[in-house]
């Protein structure tokens, strides 16, 4: 009696699992195959992939990660297997390292070379060391906003952070590269640096500036920002365009002694199931219509010249915001993955200035 | 009179932090202006969009749907369980309890990578029946933990006595047990259901691609901002908990 009752709910598990391994990959069967794409929350226009769709045939699953640090893994486990996905430089960087990226066959993205622009092919070469794994989709800076009614001198440099007139009127980015990228850079150091004794100099920079600050935040800062809330905070400079739009007072600045420009590029994965298809979808993504299609639905900076030739309104195709001329400025540099040891060593200097 | 001002003062005070957040996000709901910091007057266009929204009607159907079937799933897999355990020998029982227990007190994290290991190992490609499947599993511990104690109450002699008038075995407990032990099959099922509604983790990590819940869709918003479209369905949803509520309370106390 016993044995016949476990045998009669076995099977059903059994069906149920079979059921699910084998049933759910009818996708497969479209036409001209899938196209598996891992990109960051509202990071494209939902109207771009029905017009891929409807053009090539082929079926797009969409899936959308919120942070480089939550994406790897997923990816590494192998457990979706992902063909295109949208990471940020120094985390390219990581993935080449770690064997997980596949080399790009140029032949079958020619509008990737055709239209976007050199200068972000160089900068590109910071982690990408010969462009062979990656195609630049989106990018910025990261700077100063401030509020033109509450301060009084023009500003052009991190160290009016340190300036105690603002005290608790300045917000500053809560993740440690960000912030150790101003400590850095304050004091002319490379914001890759790896040596104890300019890490040590800029954590006492930012321990100094710690009772000035009024909160570190994050994404914060936009709303902050428009409310009249703070008179300066450093931003990203895609939400800038956005926080200017909604209040006029307000400025955007990459201060003199340099800062972060980052680059979020399409790459495919080494296992990807479908790697032609994941070209075609990249080659898709960089024709003009399709990257100023982006660009107006995300607001953040597209890599591709011949987009921005397209944008109709002046003041934002000639935005400095939104496309500073980037041989203008000095010490422009990209963020690099620095390794395990690294990430320890600025995490820790992070926790004594968190702490102090 | 003091005593009774303070009193007042004091469930004030409770009902304001229960509440002020949630009132915050439906005035924001109506905000025209895409900001939190700026009122840019009253409008319903957020939940208009909301409705032309494929993605988020999408992954709010994909919410309701987990819920609905894993909970049901559940209720039945922890019903039939809860038949077998009590009909087990004391030391039995408290060992098969202990084990069914340890799933709750574990931090979901923990559940969750290990679903998503376990699936990888077995080849099964993720997607919803994963997620159903981790739901289902995190849910059956909820339904036992519900319908045990309504178990214990159970008189063995009505059943009995339904055997000994003729009923088959299947049709006494019909008739019999589970009218008795229906209030914890219905608690089990509205848990289970709540657990499975707000669920993070878990559902993160045993996900496919393209395959959202509203929890995993509203994360994944933190990047750009959270859309003033997630606070009209926020607002909504909440507006429909607090009805039913209300329509249960009034509702004339009939059978059931």
């Amino acid at each position: 009696m016993k044995f016949r009752i476990s045998k009669l709910f076995f099977l059903p598990i059994c069906a149920i699992f079979f059921l699910f391994s084998s049933g759910c990959g009818n996708a497969a069967g479209n036409e001209n195959g899938e196209v598996v794409v891992y990109n960051w929350g509202e990071y494209l226009d939902p109207e771009a992939i029905s017009l891929f769709e409807e053009e090539t045939g082929i079926q797009v699953i969409y899936d959308e990660f919120e942070t480089n640090e939550i994406m790897f893994p997923k990816v590494e486990a192998g457990a979706t297997q992902y063909d295109v996905i949208c990471p940020s430089d120094y985390m390219i960087q990581k993935m080449i390292e770690n064997d997980l990226l596949a080399e790009l066959n140029f032949d079958n993205i020619p509008n990737a070379k055709a239209n976007i622009g050199t200068q972000y092919w160089d900068r590109s070469e910071e982690f990408d060391p010969d462009n062979k794994y990656s195609v630049p989709y989106c990018w910025g800076t990261v700077g100063i906003l401030y509020n033109k009614t509450m301060v009084d001198e023009p500003i052009d440099s991190w160290t009016v952070l340190w300036d105690e007139k603002y005290q608790d009127n300045i917000l500053m980015q809560d993740s440690v590269r960000d912030a150790f990228m101003v400590g850095l850079k304050l004091n002319g150091y490379s914001m890759n640096s790896t040596d104890a004794g300019e890490l040590e100099t800029a954590k006492n920079s930012l321990i100094q500036q710690k009772p000035l600050v009024q909160a570190y935040v994050v994404d914060q800062v936009r709303d902050k920002m428009i409310g009249n809330e703070a008179a300066i905070g450093v931003i990203y400079s895609g939400e800038a365009i956005y926080t200017q739009r909604e209040n006029p007072d307000l400025e955007y600045v990459i201060p003199k002694e340099g800062t972060n420009v980052w680059i979020d590029s399409w790459v495919i994965a080494k296992n990807a199931p479908n790697k032609e298809n994941g070209e075609k979808f990249i080659d898709f993504m960089c024709r003009p219509e399709i990257a100023l299609m982006n660009f107006e639905y995300i607001t953040y900076s597209t890599p591709n010249d011949a987009a921005r030739d397209l944008i109709e309104d002046d003041d934002i195709r000639n935005s400095p915001i939104a496309f500073p001329d980037l041989n203008q400025f000095q010490n422009l540099e990209t963020f690099q993955y620095l390794g395990e040891e690294a990430d320890q060593m600025y995490n820790s200097l992070w926790k004594e200035v968190k702490s102090e | 009179m003091m005593k009774i001002t303070v009193k007042k003062i004091y469930i004030f005070l409770i009902f304001v932090f229960l509440y002020a957040p949630i009132a915050t996000l439906m005035a924001l709901s109506f905000n025209a202006s895409r900001t939190r910091s700026k009122w840019g007057g009253f409008t319903l266009k957020w939940y208009i969009s909301l409705f032309d929204n494929r993605e988020i009607m999408q992954a709010l159907w994909n919410t309701l749907f987990i819920a609905l079937i894993s909970s049901l799933t559940a209720v039945v897999i922890g019903a039939i369980a809860c038949i077998a355990i009590h009909k087990m020998g004391k030391r039995k029982r408290a060992v098969i309890m202990g084990i069914t227990n340890i799933p709750m007190l574990n931090a979901d994290i923990v559940t969750g990578i290990s679903l998503m290991l376990l699936f990888i190992s077995f080849g099964v490609k993720f997607g919803m029946g994963t997620i159903l499947l981790a739901h289902i599993t995190f849910n059956i511990p909820y339904v036992i933990l519900c319908i045990m104690p309504r178990m214990k109450q159970l008189n063995p002699s009505t059943y009995e006595a339904a055997l000994d008038l003729g009923a088959s075995p299947v049709h006494a407990f019909f008739k019999v047990v589970f009218p008795d032990i229906f209030p914890g099959v219905l608690s089990g099922f509205l848990m289970a259901f709540t657990m499975s509604l707000d669920d993070f983790i878990i559902t993160h990590f045993t996900k496919g691609a393209g395959v959202d819940t509203l929890s995993t869709k509203i994360y994944t918003e933190v990047k750009k901002g959270i859309k003033p479209e997630m606070y009209a369905l926020s607002a909504i949803i909440f507006v429909t908990v607090l009805l039913l509520l209300f329509l249960i309370n009034k509702a004339p106390k009939e059978k059931v």
